[in-house]
């Protein structure tokens, strides 16, 4: 730091949030956006290996994957998919109101996307409750006679191993999500944003519309198949 | 920095992903065969774009973060491609004659 070296006129010539090694804010701004891209990218290749993996073993047992498909309810994976599209709108709202320097706005959007984000949780929840209570959780309770069609018991308990790792891998991000949102909103209020600094309001929001993305994928991928199979 | 885009826009984004949800839902009920996945995907491809075009604001970041968005998907093609090139074409050889 400047101040430790007794430079403390460079300090008033510029935005306190400037780091010395920037020229402008604009300059620091773009760095961290792209700095953040860089992190989603090593995202995006976290996630695509599971969704690979998963689409192999799909094309191996397509019957098995659509039959499975009905244990996971679509009523609640489509209330899940309306609330997270609900957070990411009240997320890029937070982001726009930090920009105009609105601070009230600002942190009851945060509050309201954190709300929204929790919501998400507690119907996953329950939706992970009752495979547990159906016997559908592979190694620790799984009924190997699996809703009297045992044909599929191998196979089945493979889609939901996918089902567990890809929905709890993103829970997990939903959760450092939300922990996010907790540390923004105690900045927010200490006064920490302003229409020239907003940049952690921003690349957080990033991260939160990433792991809105995921989502929209898994909804199809593991809720969906097969659904015409079922209703008919 | 950037124009800041209204309030309106975000909200028009949101009521189309919202009705996205519903019409992904709505032809997963019907049977088309190979195409229900092909449909799905590409409903959720364009509810992607929306959200990183306009929630996340890559329309209006610099030309490099826009080369490094891009960039994820091209890594993510070459992985994907290279992972279903391999398990698609394990079958081709003859049983015990691989070299």
């Amino acid at each position: 730091m400047a101040d430790s070296h007794g430079v403390v006129a460079e300090h008033a010539e510029h935005n306190p949030n400037l780091r010395h090694h920037f020229d402008t804010m604009a300059q620091q701004f773009d760095s961290a956006t792209l700095g953040m891209w860089v992190f989603l990218l090593t995202e995006i290749m976290f996630f695509g290996g599971m969704f690979g993996a998963y689409t192999v073993y799909r094309s191996m047992y397509p019957e098995a994957f659509a039959s499975t498909s009905k244990h996971m309810d679509a009523f609640w994976g489509g209330l899940n998919t309306a609330v997270l599209i609900v957070s990411s709108l009240t997320m890029a709202l937070a982001v726009r109101a930090a920009r105009l320097g609105q601070q009230k706005n600002l942190q009851i959007l945060l509050v309201l996307t954190m709300i929204f984000g929790l919501a998400f949780l507690g119907v996953k929840a329950i939706e992970y409750h009752a495979h547990w209570v159906e016997h559908m959780v592979p190694y620790w309770n799984w009924d190997p006679n699996y809703d009297g069609q045992p044909q599929y018991a191998h196979n089945a308990q493979i889609l939901f191993c996918f089902y567990f790792f890809m929905t709890g891998f993103h829970a997990l991000h939903m959760i450092v999500g939300v922990s996010l949102m907790l540390v923004i909103l105690m900045m927010a209020r200490r006064g920490a944003f302003n229409a020239e600094y907003f940049t952690p309001v921003e690349i957080s929001g990033l991260y939160w519309h990433f792991v809105d993305i995921v989502w929209i994928f898994l909804f199809p991928l593991l809720y969906l198949i097969g659904l015409h199979q079922h209703t008919t | 920095m950037h124009e800041i885009p209204s309030v309106k826009t975000y909200v028009a984004i949101w009521a189309t992903l919202t009705i996205l949800t519903f019409v992904t839902y709505s032809v997963a009920k019907i049977d088309m065969g190979g195409f229900n996945i092909v449909v799905a995907m590409g409903i959720a491809f364009f509810k992607m774009m929306l959200v990183i075009l306009f929630f996340m604001n890559v329309k209006a970041e610099s030309p490099l973060t826009k080369l490094f968005a891009g960039a994820g998907f091209f890594w993510l093609i070459l992985l994907l491609g290279q992972f279903f090139l391999d398990y698609a074409t394990r079958g081709w050889m003859p049983e015990g004659k691989m070299w």
